[in-house]
Parts: C-alpha cells; structure tokens; sequence
C-alpha cells in the first residue's frame, strides 16, 4: 500500500509542478491544489497506513495509527484553503487589472522605473 | 519587575500616551506633559546617591528569556547612576526648551516626543542593564530613536541623508558589537557584565579575547564618533537643535564612553585596549578640533568640537587603564586620569548643552547659522550672549570655569603617561601630551570663533531672514540652568568629588579600589606652577595669536584635497554597493513567476536528490506493508484519472470538477487511512472550494493554451518528472527507514492524563501545538482581510498597467 | 445565481440548513473526545451558510445573518489568544490548559475545559474567514 501511495503522490506532485509552470494563472491555482493534496498524502503515509486504531481512545484498541500527522494535515488542509482563496481572487484582479492571465505578459516593468 | 525597571520602561509607557495628549489637548503644548516624566526621573535616581556613595550597588533583577540566560537585571552603581541622571536631568532641560523651540502649531509634536521618550527610556536601558543582550537591544533602540529624530524634518534631502547615515554607521557598529558580546559571552559562559569582570583574569588569556575587544570596540568607537566613524554626526546636526544638544552631545554619542568605561574593568588589562582606547582617543581629539576651526555653520562647529571633545575623553579612559598595572591605591597617580574622564563627561554636558541651546536661539532668532551672515548680536540679545561667554570659554579651558578645571587634569592625566614605563610608552608617550596640547589650542580657536564671530563684530541686517532680537524667557531657561551649573561646579568643583565622580570611577576601576575605601578625589584650582599651567598659558597665548591671525592661515585648509575625504568614501562606497547589489538581483529576478518557480524546483530535485544519494539514504523496504485492498485500488485510479483530465483539460470547469473530484477521493483515502477529523475536513473544505470555484468563475478568463509551445511543455514536463521522481523516492524511503520512535507516542500515552481529551488530533490541536493553531488562525485571519482588501479597497489607480 | 423557480431546492435547503447547523455544532462540542473540534464544525457551519447562499442570493442571506464576518474573525482571535494568554494571570506558562469536573444546575457532573475556549476561538475565525471571503467574492459581482 505504502509503495502504492508513494508512486501516486509523486504522480500527484509532478502534476501539480507541471501545471504550477504553465503559463495560465487558472492552471497555477489548480496546480497548487493538487500540490497540497499531494503533500497531504504524504505526510499520512510517511508515517505508515492502518496501523491500528483511528486516533480516538474511546476506541480502546491496543495501537492507535500516528496522531501527529493527522494533526499536521488537519492544520494544513485550512490553510491551503486559505491560500487557494486567497490565489483565486489574486489572479481573477489581477487579470481585472491587467487583462490577461498570461503570467509572461505580466512581468513587471520595474528596471524602467 | 521593580519600581527600577518601571522606571526605565516609564518613557515607552509615556510615548503610548503622548499622541492622546497631542489630539486631545491642542490648546497647550504636548512637552508640557512630557516634561513631567524626566523631572520625576530625575529625582527618583537622586534618591540613589546615598546609595553608591559608598560605591553601594543596588539591583533588581526579572527572567527574561531563562531558557538562554537572559535576564533583565537592572543595575546601580556609580557609573550608571552618574549617567541616568544625566539623561534624565539634561532630557528634562531640554524637552521645556524644545516646548519654545519648536512651535506647537507647525510642527508634528507627537512624532518629536514620541521619539524623544523613545530615546530616553532605551538609553536608560543601556546604562542600568547588567545583562549584554538587554544592553545591545537599548543600545540598538538607541540608534533607531536617533535616525528617527534626525530625520524628524523629512522632507529635506540633508536629514533624510543624515539620518541614514547614522544609522547605517551606528548600527554597523552594534551588530559588531553584539558579535563581541556573543564572544565574550562564549568565554565567560554568562551575559551578565557583572559576573563577568569577576572572571576578567580568564577572560584576559583566552585566544577570543583581542577579537571580542576589537568588535566591542567598534561598537562603542561608531557610537561614540571616534575616528574614523565620526562622519556621521556632522551630517546628524540635521536634527532639530533640542535633539542635538540631547543625543548628540549630551548622552547618545556618550554611550560608547559608558560603554568602554563599563567593560575597562574586563578589558583594560591589556596593551592594545590602552593604544586603541587612548590612541584613538587622543587622535579623534586632535581631528575633531582642527577640522571644527574650518566650519562656518554654527551647528557644523559644535559638531566637530564634540566629536573632538569625545575624543578627548576616550584618550583619558585609555590613560586610566595604566592603572591597572599599579597595585598601591595610595600613590597610584594613575587614577587620575578616569576621575578627569567622569569629570569632564559632566562638564561637557554642562557647557555643550549650553552652546547648542545658544544656537539654537540664534538660529531660531534670525534664521541662519551661518557665521559669515552672523555678527553683531551682541546688543540684540544680551543674556544669549553672556551664556555663550560662559560655555565657550569653558570649552575652551578657561578659569574659573569647569571646562578649566578638568582640562587640568586632562593635562595631568596625559603628562603622568610620560613617567609609565611600560607599552613602549618611554618613546611613544610624548605623543599624547603634544596631541593633546594642539588638540587644546585648536579648541580654544574654535571656541573664540563661536563666540565672537556671532556675537561681536560687524552687523549684517542684510544677510538676516529677520530682525534679531532676544530670545522668549522660557527658551533661556534651560542653557541658564546649564550656564550656571558651569560656574558652580567650576567654583566649587568638590560639590560633585565624592557624590558622583568618586562612585562613578571606582565603578570604572572596581579592581583597584578595595572594598570599604574610596577612591581620592579633590580637585583644586591651584597646583602651583606646574607643567599644566604652563601648557594653559601656552594655549592661550597661540590661540589668542592663532585667531587673530585666522584669516591668514585658514586658506591653508584648502591644501587638503576635497575628494579624499572619509565622506566621499562613505558615499562613493554606498553608491557601489546600491549598484552592485541592484545588478546582482536584476541578473536572477527577471519578473517572471516561472522562472522563479523552476529556480525553487531545480533547487528542490538538485538538493533532496543529492542528500538521498550522498547520504545513501534511498531503501525499499517491503515489511510491514499495509496490504491493498480494492478499494484502495480503485480510489487511485479516480485520483489518478482526475488528474489526467486536469492535465488535459480545454475548459476551466472540466479542471475545477475535476479538482473537485480528486479532493474528494483524497477525503475518501482519509477515511481508509483511518482518519476521521480529516475526512471530515476535507470533505467540508472540498465543498466550500468548489463553491469558491464557481462564484470566481464568472471572472476568470478562458483556459488559453495556444501561447505554448512544444519547448516550453517538455522543460516543464523535465522539472516536473523530476520532482514526482525526488518524491516518490523520498516517500518510500521515509517509510522504510525508522531511526527512533516518534514523539507521537508521548501524544497517545499523554491525552488523557495531561489533557483530559480523547480525540488526539484535537487535542495536539487546541493544548499539545497550540501555538501552531493559534498562528494558523492568525494566518487564516490574515488572508481573508488580504482577499477582502484586494476586492474592497480598488486603490490602483484607473488605467495604469491596464495596457500592459 | 438566483433562479426564482428552484422552490424546492430553497425549501428544502431551509430545512437542511438547520439539520447541518445542529451537526456541526454537535461536531463542534464533541471535539475534544469523538471526531470533530473548532475546525471542522466551523467549516460545516460556513458550508451550511454557503448553501443557503447557493439556494437564495447573497442580498438575502445577508438581510438573514445581519453580521460582520471580519468582526467575527477578530472576536475568534481574541478569545484564542486570552485563553492562552490568560494562563498567565494564574502564573503559568503561556497555554497552560486547566480542566476540571463542575457541578452545574441541570446538567450535573460536567468537564470543563479551557482548551474548549480555545476551540472557539478557532471555530469563530473558520467560520469568520471563510465566510468573509465568499461574502466578499459574491458581492464583487
């Protein structure tokens, strides 16, 4: 399962980075979607699968599957909600401002200032 | 926390108040209310005087940081006490004149007092903390409140370029002094200055001692504007006058003086602490006097005649650590030369707070400082005048005044170095006291210059902005205040012997005064016909000469060439390093979000793939698989699908749902991975991004991906199969390899006992990482005001950028 | 996105707005011992409010829930930040938890729990944050 995993979170991680490096800003925010899943699903697994109980003891199991990362993902989960968020309404003004969504047609001008 | 602590922290407190008092009560001026604050410092620390005149300490003491040793102890002796009432005492003369000087209609008050109290309370904290990382955190504050108070007028070029140069020159200097710190530190394993000049004698022979004492140094020469770090205080003389004559002549550039003075005890045992010390010293002295004679603003010479007057007092710092070598306290003559140092930081502060009061109403009066358009004012402004004659000529060296008395002793101490036998000080000594009588010359030249060039003289109507005449009664206060400190102490000098100097010095020196005795302290007008009369008349008599014949010989300045200066170097250097690092960045940063991202990712695959190979860290191990069941298969396959459709995506809302699709199943994996807060949240979050989605939808533009060309797709594809590799890698061998046991087993075994929860994620969520929660909400907070001020706040301007 | 003939979705929206608002509260205060906490109930009970965002129209939503998110936000922060802070007042350090068995009317034998204030705090700025920036998205338009 855990060989499983790793091939798929790389699979997710190289489509997020080929996405993050096309050249429209709908496609970056995709990308850093699916990067965080990625990341996610790794934090779970490097910590090993279904070894034992969910993290509850009122379960009363003998072992009990690693609390720490699922504290760590829970945590991550909202902020990369936030920064979707917050990259979505970034990119919806800036091509509101700019009118385009070309990231090369954005480049700033600033050594003419 | 004491009422000592309180009393350094009071100016801070202050400072919050004061923009309430500014907006509420208009009507009377804001230093007003300030000027309370200082008065009643400045009699708390009197209180202190029975205290350390039997060379008593009195300390209070709260943890700061006591993980890493930092406490914050506040300390009284002699020396500290010597300097907080200067800086409460002075602070409090100088607010009531800036209550005159600066005009509450016209000028921002809050700002200025605010800063001012700023300045106050952290340079109280410098002078009483015991403990090196308290001290260099005031010390730095410092240094803040006086680039904010020279560049307090900040819409002119000259404070704004002032200011910045202070800065970067004082707080070049601090950062060295904290690497000193941190070393000595190192050597004596605590922070605590006290503790260590306890173990000086270890400290002496350990190979970071010269190191640690170079960098301290630095610090303590850049503040105090030694040469060759003093190019900053001409250019501070932006400030408003109040600010001069308070930091830099009366405390601020002082503390570099407290600083060697206090660490003298640790480092003075040592050769080069007398060269650099004094040598510097009585070189900045001679420097500052001859470059003060050429200046023509008024501001320009007291700037100059301070730098050299801190030089002055270094050199006899570095003259007093010869004491060290004398054991004998009896006919150890040696000491004098730090009881000259403690007596002229007074004096110094009485007569140059004086002078630049003076200035200031001259300047405030007629609207120029420049001595060229100045004359004559002798008989517009009398008691100006008389204030002037009295700090001048105790600048100058002249009795009876104070300014007489301890440029006596300046001589004794410089001249006894003569009869030290040790540092090669039998061929080199005479330097000292010919530096110091051409240095003194110098000074007696400048100082006739302040006084008679404005006051005397020729008067100029024409060249004034207005018709001068004396200065309101309120703005006189304060430099009468000083002027006749400079006479009674110069009358009656043993009024401050064994109250302040006599506590002060032996702070300086504790090794050589033993406990329950006192250092000798008389100072007296009249030593018979000595060598140091005799060089005061020799002062005299040339300077008299040399300043009538001024105009004879100041042509000889121009001799020296204008672009060698210490200035040019300090702008051409600026101007370089702007440049060069501007061109640095410009090579790399090129604009594009791209190449900043693949920079990132070329980094990540060289760095980890390195690592895993280096460290032969790559291993596959097969035991202990969770076995796959169908449904993990299938979910995979959902995952992997959706991706694909992303990747392949024409429409946006074909990649949003297909997103979508792929959070969900991942939400699903949490419930197989047997984590249900997570399923939950993913679940929950999945819906709401979705949401999201769809209502930016309507503004986001078509998916257009024509512009991309076939190169451009495989180096993409290259970096991102580089990635998934790199990754792939490190998750398989983050599984297989298992070095120690998790800290998770102190969550699982502690949630009840210690927490009294059942749910573990929740409670390493609220109680066990608290903190990451509370930063994470924070985080949370911050980019939703950012996404609502990005959407409400349309502050850019209509059409720029709009065609780019 | 209002349609004026979806009555079925508005009603029946209605009703289950209220069923997940009850859930997620539920969530909310089971936390510390079964699934749920500040994060996840908040999250539900902004995906409530989304819903019935996507059955009416913002105007109407709004008139419902007459409050300032970003006020809510800063009250969420505040509560998390004087429950951490306010271990202080008791001498201990920064985030020190206490809990303790109280008898209260009615209920009896009750565990307290100052990490459930905390939760709060946390449960209000969810539900603060995201329902500022969906607000403020909507309202763009």
């Amino acid at each position: 399962m855990e060989i499983l995993m790793s091939i798929l979170i790389g699979f997710l991680f190289a489509s997020a980075v080929y996405l993050m490096l096309s050249k429209s800003l709908l496609r970056i925010i995709v990308g850093t979607g699916l990067l965080s899943h990625g990341a996610h699903l790794l934090l779970i697994t490097m910590a090993g699968l279904k070894r034992g109980a969910a993290p509850l003891l009122g379960e009363e199991a003998a072992s009990y599957v690693d609390p720490l990362p699922q504290a760590l993902i829970l945590t991550a989960i909202v902020i990369s909600f936030g920064i979707t968020a917050f990259f979505l309404v970034l990119a919806y003004r800036a091509y509101q401002e700019l009118g385009t969504d070309n990231t090369e047609e954005m480049r700033g001008n600033e050594a003419n200032d | 926390m004491s009422l000592l602590h309180l009393a350094i922290f009071s100016p801070f407190l202050m400072a919050i108040l004061v923009p309430l008092f500014y907006k509420g009560l208009r009507k009377i001026h804001t230093g007003w209310f300030v000027l309370i604050l200082p008065i009643v410092l400045f009699v708390y620390f009197l209180q202190f005087l029975p205290v350390t005149r039997d060379n008593g300490v009195f300390q209070r003491s709260f943890d700061w940081i006591p993980s890493l040793g930092i406490s914050f102890t506040a300390y009284v002796d002699g020396l500290s006490l010597l300097f907080a009432l200067l800086i409460t005492g002075i602070g409090a003369l100088v607010v009531l004149y800036s209550i005159f000087y600066l005009s509450k209609e016209r000028e921002s008050l809050h700002n200025f007092y605010v800063y001012l109290l700023m300045f106050m309370g952290a340079m109280l904290g410098v002078v009483l903390s015991d403990n090196l990382i308290t001290l260099y955190m005031f010390w730095e504050l410092t240094s803040i409140s006086s680039f904010l108070l020279i560049a307090y007028w900040y819409d002119r070029d000259r404070s704004r370029y002032g200011a910045l140069k202070s800065m970067l020159i004082t707080v070049f200097g601090g950062l060295a002094m904290l690497g000193g710190f941190l070393l000595l530190s190192i050597m004596g394993d605590t922070f605590s200055v006290r503790e260590l000049i306890a173990q000086a004698d270890v400290l002496n022979n350990h190979p970071l001692f010269l190191f640690a004492m170079i960098l301290i140094l630095l610090g303590a020469f850049t503040k105090s504007a030694q040469f060759p770090f003093y190019i900053w205080l001409p250019d501070a003389m932006e400030a408003p006058t109040p600010v001069s004559a308070y930091l830099h002549s009366a405390t601020m550039v002082k503390a570099g003086i407290y600083l060697v003075a206090r660490l003298s005890a640790i480092f003075a045992f040592s050769e080069y602490w007398f060269w650099l010390v004094g040598g510097i010293g009585i070189f900045t002295l001679f420097w500052g006097s001859f470059n003060a004679v050429k200046q023509t603003d008024l501001k320009g010479i007291l700037a100059f005649s301070t730098v050299s007057q801190l030089g002055l007092i270094m050199s006899l710092l570095g003259a007093g650590a010869i004491a060290l070598h004398f054991e004998a306290l009896d006919d150890n003559i040696y000491t004098a030369a730090t009881i000259a140092a403690v007596f002229h930081l007074i004096n110094h502060a009485t007569f140059k707070g004086s002078l630049f009061m003076v200035v200031g109403i001259v300047d405030h009066e007629t609207g120029t400082r420049d001595i060229r358009r100045l004359g004559g004012l002798m008989s517009f402004m009398p008691i100006t005048f008389t204030i002037a004659i009295i700090g001048a000529f105790s600048m100058a060296g002249l009795p009876p005044f104070n300014g007489f008395l301890s440029k006596e002793m300046f001589f004794t101490g410089m001249l006894q170095l003569l009869s030290a036998d040790i540092f090669n000080l039998e061929t080199w000594g005479l330097l000292f006291p010919v530096l110091a009588w051409v240095g003194s010359v110098f000074t007696f030249i400048y100082s006739m210059i302040l006084v008679f060039k404005t006051f005397t003289g020729k008067y100029q109507p024409e060249k004034l902005e207005r018709k001068p005449h004396e200065a309101p009664f309120g703005m006189l206060i304060s430099p009468i205040v000083l002027a006749a400190l400079v006479v009674l102490f110069g009358l009656f000098p043993n009024l401050l012997s064994y109250s302040l100097i006599q506590p002060a010095a032996a702070a300086i020196m504790p090794s050589i005064v033993p406990a329950g005795e006192v250092l000798d302290v008389h100072v007296s007008h009249w030593h018979g016909f000595s060598t140091e009369l005799f060089m005061t008349i020799g002062v005299v008599v040339l300077g008299i000469l040399m300043y009538l014949t001024l105009n004879k010989w100041i042509r000889l300045y121009s001799i020296f060439p204008g672009k060698v200066t210490l200035n040019t170097l300090y702008d051409t250097g600026l101007y370089a390093s702007e440049r060069g690092s501007y061109n640095v960045t410009k090579a790399y940063m090129n604009g594009s979000i791209r190449t900043y991202l693949i920079y990132i990712f070329v980094f990540f695959i060289g760095i980890l793939g390195f690592t895993l190979w280096n460290k032969d860290a790559f291993t596959v191990s097969t035991d202990n698989l969770a076995p796959i069941g169908v449904y993990e298969m299938v979910l995979s396959a959902v995952i992997i699908a959706g991706t694909m459709a992303i990747l392949a995506a024409k429409s946006r809302l074909t990649s949003i749902i297909a997103l979508g699709a792929v959070g969900y199943t991942v939400s699903l994996f949490f419930v197989i991975f047997r984590a249900p807060d997570l399923a939950l949240t993913q679940l929950v979050i999945e819906t709401v991004s979705v949401a999201l989605f769809l209502l930016c939808f309507y503004h986001l533009p078509q998916l257009n991906r024509d512009q991309e060309g076939r190169r451009f797709k495989l180096g993409n594809l290259a970096v991102a199969l580089g990635v998934g590799t790199i990754v792939t890698l490190m998750a398989l061998s983050a599984h297989s390899t298992k070095r120690f046991e998790s800290i998770s087993e102190y969550y699982i075994a502690n949630t009840y006992e210690e927490a009294a929860g059942k749910n573990m994620v929740n409670v390493i969520l609220v109680d066990f990482r608290g903190f990451d929660t509370l930063f994470e909400i924070s985080v949370l907070a911050i980019a939703a005001l950012g996404i609502f001020g990005m959407i409400k706040l349309r502050l850019s301007k209509k059409g720029e950028g709009a065609d780019e | 996105m209002n349609n004026p003939n979806n009555v079925i979705f508005q009603t029946a929206s209605k009703v289950i707005f209220f069923i997940i608002i009850l859930f997620s509260i539920h969530l909310f205060f089971a936390g510390h011992y079964y699934p749920g906490g500040g994060f996840i109930g908040g999250l539900m009970t902004s995906g409530a409010i989304v819903l019935l965002l996507l059955a009416f129209d913002i105007q109407t939503v709004a008139k419902g829930f007459p409050v300032d998110y970003k006020i809510v936000v800063g009250l969420g922060l505040l509560i998390a930040i004087a429950t951490a802070a306010g271990a202080m007042l008791f001498n201990v350090p920064f985030f020190t938890h206490a809990f303790g068995d109280v008898y209260l009317p009615i209920l009896g034998e009750t565990g307290l729990h100052t990490a459930m204030l905390f939760d709060l705090g946390v449960y209000l700025v969810v539900v603060g944050v995201t329902m500022t920036i969906i607000q403020t998205i909507g309202e763009s338009e």
